[in-house]
């Protein structure tokens, strides 16, 4: 088939079963647009600003495990995308990112909107490529897909000058993709894992540390059997959350800088950690040579970068967690004993009534925790969250009841402020039978304010409920923890009246006070189905608590914060 | 931390956008590369890039770690028993004695290669110390130019 490079970017779309693509169209990339207006193979959202509609192929991809797609112009159309396509990179969300280019001729003329572009993403993608003619399309375009949905997944950039998009060449997309350089490792070393699991049977206090790629890998219902059968703890990671059912008798908590007391003290009392997916980010393990000090460590990863990379593994295992699980769970029931830990589990009891994650009510304004524990209550499994990046982040990390993977997106590695309410868009355009919430604050939400429009003219109805304190609040709390309250311009008072802001775009406004407006609120927006404001005026000065202050051990938690 | 001299073979797809790639793994950690060097392999598909740095022992490794997660790199080989060479170029203006020159030249795998004008040029091949060596004993002969080719490594 004798077709045109645009031609080809649709035609490989629609053979990769796309069906939704979030953009902005531009000069270098209007031959593509012209062939997206001709085709009814997927739909186009409109975002209102680039960043947003990476974000929200972000979403779409971490609520429907799909590759998310978006397509931009050149330029500053790039440049706006880059925060995007690098939060998926740190969060590893399969992506392919499109971008028109100037046309070859004018590559390094300093051309109108021209940006080296592939120079700018190359850190920040797991692979790019600049098309320099549309015959290498067709296998370029299948690569990208392949590269971004397997091994770690992660974003992958493409960019087309705008006259390789005009050039006619042969599509064909039949050819598999053959990359002699790339084969990740998916089965793990049966040695290794043998090895493992006799370490698992003679350990007394066993843990799972769960993280990201639990999710991604589709193990979650593996991970479950695995720990039920051996009655072996979990703690989760920022990422992992909804991994194991939040009723779940194994299921410890979230661990880190503001994880649960006895989900940090398991990690650091146990004798042997075992990390499927994780990666010892540093807001997870605190001070490293503290970090699980008595514990011998399994690291179960697909990226072999990964394993050993901060923290030495004892039993490094390259593989997909899923794939290595399915090994492990029948030379575990025969080896390791389930009643063994039960001495361990009564310890985490014992940790988790001496300090559960709490909050105390005082007077009349609302706790921000309290609205996320009640969003939960009134929505629990109904509900995809997504969030920005703060205060409300952690809030609803440490408070939201979840219930099931792909329940939760959140921007976890390079804490994206914007990152919620376009995710959230994302989110319900991949599950459009579930309400998508997006928990935010009154700095977040005006990051990427713009895509009420999007939401309002795609019928995408996103309830953002701001946790509104006055405040850039997680860094306000540092100020009053460990600057002597100078709160440097962190104070918001100045704000805009979000209910008329809701309204102007078309969508719903609600501001709320009391317990009792909320709850109206909440379930009025719902009910209306449109998009939605709720501007929950809370408590200015709560704390995210515990806190591990940074560089500290994760044993040595903040547990309540005293005024000086 | 504690600090190494090494040397890393990558085999690389010879395209466009691999030596970047490579290289921004060490620029991005401020890491300076010593050397490098850069050619195709005959009859196949790749090129062969010989680089050695120096630095902590546990970045480095983190850096061979990335190299072989980058996609167009096929294998990643950290030499320790290795042939190691390196090509250095000197010019010399004429007036030096031709004769002290070639032998020294000689003591280091090298010769006088080309004369011209008012300037000769020599050039040895040898471990890269020892070229190093050599370019100290030059230093009388009034070199106008010298260049240095970087190392390319063999395992033995």
């Amino acid at each position: 088939m004798q077709i045109s490079g645009a031609q080809m970017v649709i035609e490989a779309l629609a053979a990769e079963e796309v069906e939704v693509v979030f953009g902005y169209p531009g000069g270098a990339i209007m031959n593509v647009y012209d062939e997206i207006y001709k085709q009814s193979a997927f739909q186009h959202i409109l975002t209102r600003h680039e960043q947003a509609a990476v974000h929200a192929a972000e979403g779409y991809a971490k609520t429907s495990g799909k590759v998310g797609v978006a397509m931009i112009t050149s330029g500053p159309g790039f440049t706006n995308a880059i925060t995007g396509i690098a939060d998926a990179y740190m969060d590893s969300i399969p992506l392919v990112v499109i971008s028109g280019q100037v046309p070859m001729s004018l590559i390094g003329t300093d051309a109108f909107q021209e940006v080296d572009a592939v120079g700018i993403s190359r850190p920040c993608t797991k692979h790019n490529y600049l098309v320099t003619h549309a015959r290498d399309l067709p296998r370029i375009l299948k690569e990208a897909f392949y590269l971004a949905r397997t091994g770690r997944p992660g974003p992958v950039h493409v960019d087309i000058p705008k006259d390789v998009t005009a050039q006619i060449a042969t599509f064909d997309y039949s050819k598999e993709v053959e990359l002699e350089t790339y084969k990740p490792t998916v089965k793990g070393n049966m040695r290794q894992i043998k090895k493992a699991v006799e370490a698992i049977a003679h350990a007394k206090r066993p843990l799972l540390y769960l993280g990201g790629g639990v999710v991604s890998s589709g193990a979650s219902d593996l991970v479950r059997q695995f720990s039920t059968m051996t009655q072996i703890p979990a703690v989760e990671t920022f990422m992992a959350r909804g991994t194991l059912h939040h009723s779940d008798p194994l299921l410890i908590s979230m661990l880190g800088m503001h994880g649960s007391y006895a989900a940090n003290m398991a990690m650091s009392e146990t004798d042997l950690v075992i990390a499927l997916g994780a990666r010892f980010d540093d807001r997870v393990t605190g001070k490293l040579s503290e970090f699980a000090k008595n514990a011998q460590i399994i690291h179960v990863d697909i990226d072999p970068a990964s394993v050993s990379k901060l923290v030495t593994a004892h039993f490094p295992i390259v593989g997909d967690v899923k794939n290595v699980l399915e090994a492990m769970i029948p030379l575990a029931a025969q080896q390791v004993d389930p009643l063994r830990h039960q001495p361990w589990l009564n310890t985490i009891a014992n940790f988790n009534k001496l300090h559960p994650l709490s909050y105390k009510e005082e007077g009349d304004r609302l706790k921000p925790q309290w609205v996320v524990q009640r969003i939960g209550e009134l929505l629990g499994d109904d509900a995809n969250i997504s969030t920005d990046v703060g205060q409300h982040q952690m809030w609803t990390a440490q408070f939201y009841p979840f219930s099931r993977p792909r329940q939760w997106s959140s921007s976890g590695g390079l804490g994206t402020m914007g990152y919620g309410f376009p995710a959230a868009i994302g989110s319900k355009r991949a599950d459009m039978d579930r309400v998508s919430i997006n928990i935010t604050g009154d700095g977040s939400i005006l990051m990427n304010i713009q895509e009420l429009m999007t939401a309002v003219e795609y019928k995408l109805p996103v309830i953002n409920i701001i946790l509104n304190n006055n405040f850039l609040g997680m860094v306000r709390q540092w100020q009053t923890m460990f600057y002597d309250k100078r709160h440097s311009e962190t104070d918001l008072s100045i704000q805009p009246d979000f209910v008329k802001l809701a309204e102007s775009f078309g969508g719903i406004g609600y501001r709320v006070t009391t317990k009792e407006e909320f709850d109206a609120a909440l379930k009025d927006a719902v009910e209306k189905n449109v998009v939605a404001i709720i501007d929950v005026v809370v408590a200015r000065f709560e704390n995210v608590l515990p806190m591990v202050p940074a560089g500290g051990s994760l044993f040595n938690m903040m547990l309540e914060y005293k005024e000086k | 931390m504690e600090q190494a001299r090494r040397v890393i073979s990558v085999i690389v797809l010879n395209e466009a956008s691999a030596l970047s790639r490579i290289v921004g793994l060490f620029s991005g950690r401020g890491y300076n590369i010593e050397s490098l060097t850069v050619a195709p392999i005959p009859e196949s598909k790749y090129s062969r890039i010989t680089i050695v740095t120096a630095g902590s022992i546990k970045v480095v490794e983190q850096i061979i770690k990335q190299l072989h997660k980058l996609i167009p790199v096929l294998r990643v080989y950290e030499h320790e028993d290795l042939v190691e060479k390196e090509m250095a170029m000197v010019k010399i203006p004429l007036s030096e004695s031709l004769g002290d020159i070639e032998a020294l030249a000689h003591a280091y795998n090298g010769k006088i290669v080309n004369v011209s004008g008012d300037t000769m040029i020599v050039m040895v091949a040898d471990e890269p110390m020892r070229v190093g060596h050599f370019l100290e004993a030059i230093k009388r002969f009034h070199p106008k130019e010298i260049v240095r080719s970087g190392s390319v490594a063999m395992e033995r």
